[in-house]
C-alpha cells in the first residue's frame, strides 16, 4: 500500500515536470512567422468556429432553465426582479466561464488529444523531428494561443444568448414582465464580474489546450492509447479547471 | 559518411545495444539487417537522434568535417537534421495535408526559396518518383505505394546528404518492392547520399545491398557487401539469410547441389 502510494507521488511529480517542461518547448518562438499563421487560424476555426453550434445551444436552454427555477422557487414577498438577477449572475459567474470550458473540454481537448495521439503512433511526430522542426512547439503553439484568443468570445456569445433565453422565457411563461427581468438584469451589476469571468475562462482555455496536448504528444503504442490518451485529457483538464476555479475565484472574489 | 562507436542503449534492464559499432558509407545503399527485435530500428533511431545513447558516439562527415551528433544540443542537431532525409515504415504522411504539400513542407519550413521555385522542386520530386500528377490527393486516397513514394519524394526534397529508410517495402507487393527498391538506389547515386535502410527482407538486401551490417543480440557480428553475405558462415546470419525456401535453393544452386 505503502509503496503503491508512493509510486503515484512519484509518477505525479514526473507528468508535473514534464508538463511544465513540455509548456516551456511550446512557447519556443515559432520558425516560419506565416506557418504560425496559417496554423492559427486552422486552430481558431476548429476551436472556435466549430463549437459554436454547441455553446449556443447550451446557453439558451440553460438560461431559459434557470429563468424557470428561479421562479419557480420565488413567490410571495421576493420580487419577480429576482429572475434577472439570478439569470445575470448565474450565466455571467459560473455557467458561460465554467460550465462552457468544462464541456468544450470534452470536444475541443478529445479532438487534440487524439489528433497529436495519432500523429505519434504513425510516426508523423518523429518525422517532423528528424527533419529539424521543433514538434512540440509546432502543434501546440497555435492550438494554445487558439484556445486563449477563442475561447473568452465564446463565453461572452453564451453570456448574452443566455440571458437573452431567460428573458424571452420569462415574458412568453408569463413569470415576469419584460420590465422587471430588465431591471433585475442590471440591478447590482459589476463590471469586475467579468472581468473575472473573462479572466478565468482564458485560463481554462490554457489549461484545455495545454493539458491536451500534453497527453496527446506523450502518446505511446497504437489506437487504444490514443483513445485513453483523449480521455486523460478530458478527465485531467476538468479536474484541473475545478481546483483552478475554486483558487481563482478565492483570490478574486473575496 | 556516418560512424557509430561503441553505442550501448538500454530500456531499463534491458540491453538492446551493447556496444555498436559501424560506419556507413557515402554514395552507397548500407543496409542495417536482423531479425525482429534485434535493435537495428533502436540502432536507427540512435542514429537520427530520435533515441539518446546512453554510451558512445555517433558522427556525421560533411564539408565542415566531422560532427559529434551526440554530444550536440538540440538547436545545434538541427542544423544537422536539415541534411537528414527519413522515409518512415508507414510513411508518416502529415493526413491534413495533401501529398504536393507532404512533399512541399520542409521546404516551406527550412528553404529560402519563392513559391515559383519550391513548386518545381515539389513537381521535379515528385515527378522523379513517377507521381507528378498525384499532388493533389489526400495520403489516405492513394495506395501504401504511393505513399511510400511521396515519403520518399519528400525525404528528398530538400537534397539531403543522409538519407534512412526504416523497412521500406514492408506492406508491400514484391512488384511495388522492387520500385521503391531500385528509386533508392537510383536516389543514392544521383544524389550522392550516404543512404541506411533497415530492413528484413533478403530481396532488397541482394538487390540493392551495397554495405551490409547484421545486427544480432545488440551487436554487428558480421559487415560485408551483398555476394559475401550469401557465402557468410556465421550460424547466425546464415539462419536469417537462408531461412526462407527460396533461399535456401539459391544455396544450393550456389554450391552445385
Amino acid at each position: 500500500m505503502q509503496r503503491y502510494t508512493l509510486a503515484n507521488v512519484t509518477s505525479l511529480l514526473f507528468h508535473i515536470g514534464r508538463y511544465f517542461a513540455f509548456l516551456v518547448a511550446a512557447f519556443r518562438r515559432p520558425r516560419k512567422v506565416r506557418v504560425f499563421g496559417r496554423a492559427l487560424a486552422a486552430e481558431l476555426e476548429m476551436i472556435g468556429l466549430q463549437s459554436l453550434g454547441i455553446v449556443v445551444l447550451l446557453s439558451l436552454f440553460m438560461g431559459a432553465v434557470i429563468a424557470i427555477q428561479t421562479a419557480h422557487q420565488i413567490g410571495g414577498w421576493i420580487p419577480a426582479y429576482t429572475i434577472g438577477f439570478a439569470v445575470r449572475q448565474t450565466m455571467i459567474l459560473e455557467f458561460a466561464p465554467t460550465i462552457i470550458p468544462v464541456i468544450l473540454s470534452g470536444k475541443v481537448g478529445s479532438n487534440i488529444a487524439s489528433q497529436i495521439g495519432t500523429m505519434r503512433v504513425s510516426e508523423q511526430i518523429d518525422a517532423l523531428e528528424v527533419m529539424g522542426v521543433a514538434a512540440i512547439s509546432h502543434l501546440a503553439l497555435p492550438k494554445i494561443l487558439a484556445g486563449v484568443i477563442i475561447f473568452p468570445f465564446l463565453v461572452i456569445i453564451a453570456m448574452v444568448l443566455g440571458i437573452g433565453a431567460g428573458a424571452w422565457i420569462s415574458v412568453a411563461a408569463d413569470l415576469s414582465s419584460m420590465s422587471d427581468f430588465q431591471y433585475g438584469m442590471q440591478i447590482d451589476f459589476a463590471q469586475y464580474d467579468v472581468m473575472y469571468a473573462l479572466f478565468k475562462t482564458t485560463v481554462f482555455a490554457a489549461i484545455i489546450t495545454s493539458v491536451s496536448a500534453y497527453h496527446g504528444f506523450y502518446t505511446s503504442g497504437g489506437a487504444l492509447e490514443v483513445g485513453r490518451s483523449s480521455t486523460k485529457a478530458v478527465v485531467y483538464s476538468v479536474v484541473l479547471i475545478m481546483i483552478t476555479n475554486l483558487v481563482i475565484t478565492q483570490l478574486l472574489l473575496t | 559518411m556516418i560512424c557509430a562507436t561503441d553505442v550501448h542503449k538500454a530500456f531499463g534492464e534491458k540491453v538492446v545495444l551493447n556496444g555498436v559499432s559501424a560506419d556507413f558509407k557515402p554514395g552507397q545503399v548500407n543496409f542495417i539487417i536482423g531479425r525482429s527485435g534485434s535493435g537495428k530500428s533502436v540502432l536507427t533511431k540512435c542514429l537520427v537522434g530520435l533515441l539518446e545513447v546512453d554510451r558512445g558516439l555517433v558522427t556525421y562527415s560533411g564539408p565542415s568535417g566531422d560532427r559529434d551528433f551526440t554530444a550536440m544540443r538540440p538547436r545545434e542537431r538541427e542544423a544537422v537534421r536539415h541534411e537528414i532525409g527519413m522515409l518512415f515504415q508507414g510513411g508518416a504522411l502529415f493526413d491534413s495535408m495533401t501529398v504536393r504539400e507532404n512533399v512541399m513542407f520542409p521546404l516551406t519550413m527550412f528553404a529560402n526559396l519563392d513559391p515559383v521555385q519550391m513548386e518545381r522542386r515539389v513537381q521535379e520530386c515528385l515527378q522523379r518518383v513517377e507521381l507528378g500528377d498525384s499532388g493533389q490527393f489526400f495520403p489516405a486516397e492513394i495506395s501504401g505505394g504511393m505513399q511510400k513514394r511521396v515519403a520518399l519524394a519528400r525525404s528528398i526534397v530538400m537534397r539531403p546528404r543522409f538519407l534512412f529508410c526504416d523497412e521500406p517495402n514492408s506492406g508491400l507487393d514484391p512488384q511495388t518492392a522492387i520500385v521503391i527498391d531500385t528509386l533508392i538506389r537510383e536516389l543514392t547515386h544521383e544524389y550522392e547520399t550516404t543512404t541506411v535502410v533497415v530492413s528484413h527482407d533478403m530481396n532488397s538486401v541482394i538487390e540493392i545491398g551495397e554495405h551490409i551490417h547484421f545486427v544480432h543480440d545488440g551487436d554487428i557480428p558480421w559487415t560485408g557487401d551483398s555476394a559475401a553475405i550469401l557465402r557468410a558462415e556465421l550460424p547466425a546470419l546464415e539462419e536469417f539469410v537462408y531461412a526462407s525456401d527460396l533461399m535456401k535453393d539459391v544455396r544450393k544452386k550456389m554450391l552445385g547441389l
